[in-house]
């Protein structure tokens, strides 16, 4: 209904301008003769809805718009002067006329945010006389966001209107709305409008269902958006710890790293313009290298004397993450330091059905999807994927066939690191980068890896949405602390029913 | 055969553990004399300053949480990175009875309700604060809940067969998870700020060198009660199925040993030592809040055990006060540099020390 509204109004609008330049001109004219002549003129050139009036108006009610000499209108706005032009003086009548128009013209004014304001305003005002305004404005109108409060706004004047079939569909074009402000407006209504309750009850169970179903949307995707950063969290460690079986407690300081790696490459390309809005692009594989090298530095010179005893290698790593997170304080200080966001990541996208999401955190769930991909793909597809298998299933065998096992070890330990460094990136976006950026993380990150399945990633990517879902949801009744509390406590509930995870691993190599 | 025994002379290892013995002896003594030496005149050659006695009594406490990490660690191989909790929840038991004794000296002068509470608009004391004002009951608490968490969290996890490091990440979000939870304000243990300001405790005045004494034999008692406790456990059967659980649980399981009971005791007994030397610590140093809970602290405590030597009680000591005493005169001297000196205690003794500063005494021997 709303639709062929607005189609018939765009056909109306484009026979217009021709019918309208005549309208148009008659009324500026008009503005040169006596008060009377000129009110009138002035309410005529607001109800046209032409955006030419506004310099127009605007002139007269500032003073500025001038007599023609020869007695024959106005000089426009734009034009110079011609010499001996007075201004046109005006009335306390037209004034008032002025003002109505200039506010109703507004509606069609070149800047969309007066347009959407003045639609706002047509909105709380709520005067049937202003239903025609809005239909020659949507007419005109093309941003969506202002077409859709343009719409509620006809259908809150239209609801004022005397006539019950209009009253009807503007309650059955505001039902179909999931906006807040309708069903404010529908509420309201029900007092005046005795006989259309059944209606308007029905309109506002609609809004109601869908207002709630778009905060279930906000809401899972808020606990999307923390469940892939701690999806990026956990990724580095389901490799370190899962598959290798190595507890890296300074895994948060790899992340760490990657955050401090992605502030110097920013540092770096502020002599080079032009590359900075993709400062952070850059970043995150300078950040795999670096966390990947420190990584391997690590592994090679400490981790490797440790195999197989699990709790000397927590307690060794947890020295080397104090160190670290020491060596950073003391090289860029404890203060925090910024990673400016890139233009394209910046502001809110409004999907269908009103949902908001912030730019920078879709960002972050398309990372972490393509991490998850790259990681598997890297373990699935290449030759040091095989490798890394190979040694993981069987050390020995693996020597036999020629696979330099400690090697493979190094590597797949940088390769871990690496990922952590990647998500230091991402994180740099929506956390502060100091020193201890990592340890929030790291007990996050090894429940994550726990809850889905040592050495699974397709566990750490289930693990990581349905920690991050759960704590969104429940964090509106308990409160974030104490969300967060009962997940870690469901956690440890959850180990009793399943110790090996949600994807533990089956046969051989469960025994590992 | 009957070759006649000139008296033997006593073997070696004997004569090491009796010099062991004597020189623990001695130290006992020694710090015994400190808070004597204390009320020499302060111009005195042998007189010691007020911050000595009062930073040898915080270590004694750590001494005890010490002790209590290597009994189940180093014993039982039960490596538990939440004991910070257990020594918090202690603290915050004995935290709850000064409070309470301060009565309506605080700031608002309220006749009952601590001034964080005024302060919340609390109209009455929660039920769990009921008691408190009784110091036998808080130290009972003291003692119980800490044993009570630890039997909870021990039964859940040792019933499934949680070992190794799934145990220690365990443990360590659960002190995490209080850590999170004491910092609320309304769970009624005076949020981020926590409990200080205590007044009095036993109706000594805090912060006076009695109070000092007092609290300095309390804890050395404490110690050596600990110390008594602990050699009993592992000097008996229990002991020796200990450390059998610690190197081959699954074959201790085989011979008909019930190792999750066995488990439970010592992780219990370990957190409720923990628990008391909380208790003993809060007093002494006249705060407690909730970053006691954080994961670090109770990592250092365990790097105490490692440094010292785990499995053998001397150990715990030597660890507790070598590394505390470093840390207190790096923080005074170099403060940046202290992370890096932990850390690399870390890493130096996992690596190079597995037997810690009482393995490198003993390696001297035969």
């Amino acid at each position: 209904m709303a639709r062929l509204l607005s189609v018939l109004l765009v056909l109306i609008a484009s026979a217009w301008p021709a019918a309208a330049q005549d309208a148009f001109d008659a009324a500026v004219t008009g503005l040169a003769g006596g008060f009377s002549q000129q009110a009138e003129a002035v309410e005529r050139l607001g109800a046209l809805g032409d955006p030419r009036a506004v310099p127009v108006l605007r002139a007269l009610s500032e003073g500025r718009l001038l007599k023609r000499p020869d007695g024959n209108g106005v000089v426009p706005p734009a034009e110079a002067a011609p010499p001996g032009a007075e201004p046109v003086r005006v009335n306390n009548r037209v004034r008032v006329a002025l003002r109505g128009a200039l506010g109703r013209l507004q509606l069609v004014s070149p800047d969309p945010a007066e347009r959407l304001a003045a639609a706002e305003a047509v909105f709380r005002s709520r005067d049937a006389a202003n239903a025609p305004l809005l239909e020659a404005a949507l007419a005109r109108e093309s941003v969506p966001r202002i077409r859709a409060q343009m719409e509620l706004s006809l259908a809150a004047s239209r609801l004022v209107a005397a006539d019950a079939d209009a009253k009807r569909a503007a309650i059955a074009a505001l039902g179909a709305t999931a906006s807040t402000d309708a069903r404010g407006l529908l509420l309201e209504a029900r007092a005046a409008n005795p006989g259309l309750l059944a209606e308007i009850e029905a309109a506002v169970a609609a809004i109601d269902r869908r207002l709630s179903l778009r905060r279930m949307a906000e809401t899972l995707f808020q606990g999307l958006s923390l469940g892939s950063v701690l999806l990026l969290a956990a990724l580095g460690l389901a490799v370190t710890f899962g598959v290798m079986g190595v507890i890296n407690m300074a895994h948060g300081e790899m992340v760490m790293i990657g955050a401090y790696t992605a502030v110097l490459v920013q540092e770096a390309l502020r002599g080079v313009p032009a590359l900075l809005p993709w400062s952070l692009p850059l970043s995150v594989p300078a950040a795999f290298l670096v966390a990947a090298l420190v990584g391997a530095a690590i592994e090679r010179g400490l981790i490797r004397h440790l195999y197989g005893r699990p709790l000397e290698t927590l307690l060794m790593t947890f020295g080397v993450g104090m160190i670290l997170q020491q060596a950073v304080r003391s090289l860029f200080g404890a203060q925090n330091r910024e990673v400016v966001s890139p233009p394209w990541m910046q502001g809110t996208l409004t999907l269908p059905g009103g949902v908001e999401v912030t730019q920078n955190r879709l960002w972050i769930i398309v990372f972490g999807l393509a991490v998850l991909l790259a990681v598997l793909a890297a373990i699935r597809l290449t030759r040091f994927g095989l490798e890394m298998r190979a040694v993981v299933q069987n050390r020995r065998i693996a020597a036999t066939m020629g696979i330099r096992t400690g090697r493979v070890d190094a590597l797949t330990f940088a390769f871990g690191s690496g990922v952590a460094g990647m998500a230091g990136v991402a994180l740099s976006q929506i956390d502060n980068v100091s020193p201890n950026l990592g340890t929030g993380y790291i007990i996050d990150s090894f429940m994550v890896v726990v809850f889905g399945g040592v050495g699974s990633l397709a566990g750490t990517l289930v693990g990581a949405m349905t920690l991050g879902v759960v704590n969104k949801v429940l964090e509106p009744w308990a409160g974030a602390v104490l969300a967060k509390v009962a997940v870690l406590v469901a956690l440890m509930l959850f180990i009793q029913r399943r110790p090996r995870g949600l994807f533990a691993l089956r046969g051989r190599a469960a025994e590992g | 055969m009957s070759v006649a025994l000139a008296s033997p002379a006593p073997p070696r290892a004997a004569v090491a553990r009796n010099a062991f013995r004597w020189a623990l002896i001695g130290a006992v003594l020694l710090l015994a004399l400190l808070p004597i030496l204390n009320r020499l005149p302060a111009d005195s050659a042998l007189h010691v300053s007020d911050f000595l006695v009062s930073v040898t009594g915080k270590w004694i406490t750590y001494a005890v949480l010490a002790l209590a990490i290597d009994l189940a660690w180093g014993y039982a191989g039960i490596l538990s990175l939440g004991h910070g909790a257990f020594f918090a929840l202690g603290g915050y038991a004995i935290g709850m009875h000064l409070m309470r004794l301060i009565g309506p000296r605080g700031v608002y002068g309220h006749p009952v309700l601590p001034d964080f509470m005024v302060f919340l608009g609390y109209r009455e004391l929660p039920w769990y604060w009921l008691g408190f004002d009784h110091f036998p009951f808080a130290l009972l608490m003291a003692l119980a809940v800490p044993g009570l968490l630890a039997a909870v969290v021990g039964f859940l996890a040792f019933r499934s067969r949680i070992t190794g490091v799934y145990f220690s990440i365990i443990t360590q979000a659960m002190t995490y998870a209080l850590m999170l939870a004491f910092f609320r304000n309304d769970m009624g243990f005076g949020g981020n700020n926590g409990f200080t300001d205590f007044k009095e405790l036993l109706g000594t005045p805090l912060n006076t060198p009695n109070a000092r004494a007092m609290l300095f034999y309390a804890s050395l008692a404490a110690l050596l009660g600990a110390y008594w406790i602990c050699a009993r456990v592992v000097g008996s059967k229990l002991g020796r199925v200990l450390v059998a659980v610690r190197d081959a649980e699954s074959r201790v399981r085989f011979l008909g040993y019930d190792t999750t009971r066995i488990k439970l005791f010592v992780f219990v007994l370990s957190a409720v030592l923990a628990g008391l030397a909380g208790a003993l610590y809060v007093p002494q140093v006249g705060i407690i809040n909730p970053g006691e809970f954080s994961p670090g602290n109770s990592i250092e405590a365990v790097v105490w055990v490692a440094v010292g030597g785990r499995g053998t009680l001397v150990g715990a000591l030597l660890g507790a006060f070598s590394v505390n005493a470093l840390k207190t005169w790096l923080t005074s001297v170099a403060p940046d540099l202290w992370l890096f000196a932990l850390g690399g205690l870390f890493v130096l003794v996992t690596l190079f020390l597995p037997r810690g500063l009482v393995g490198l005494l003993r390696r001297r021997e035969p």
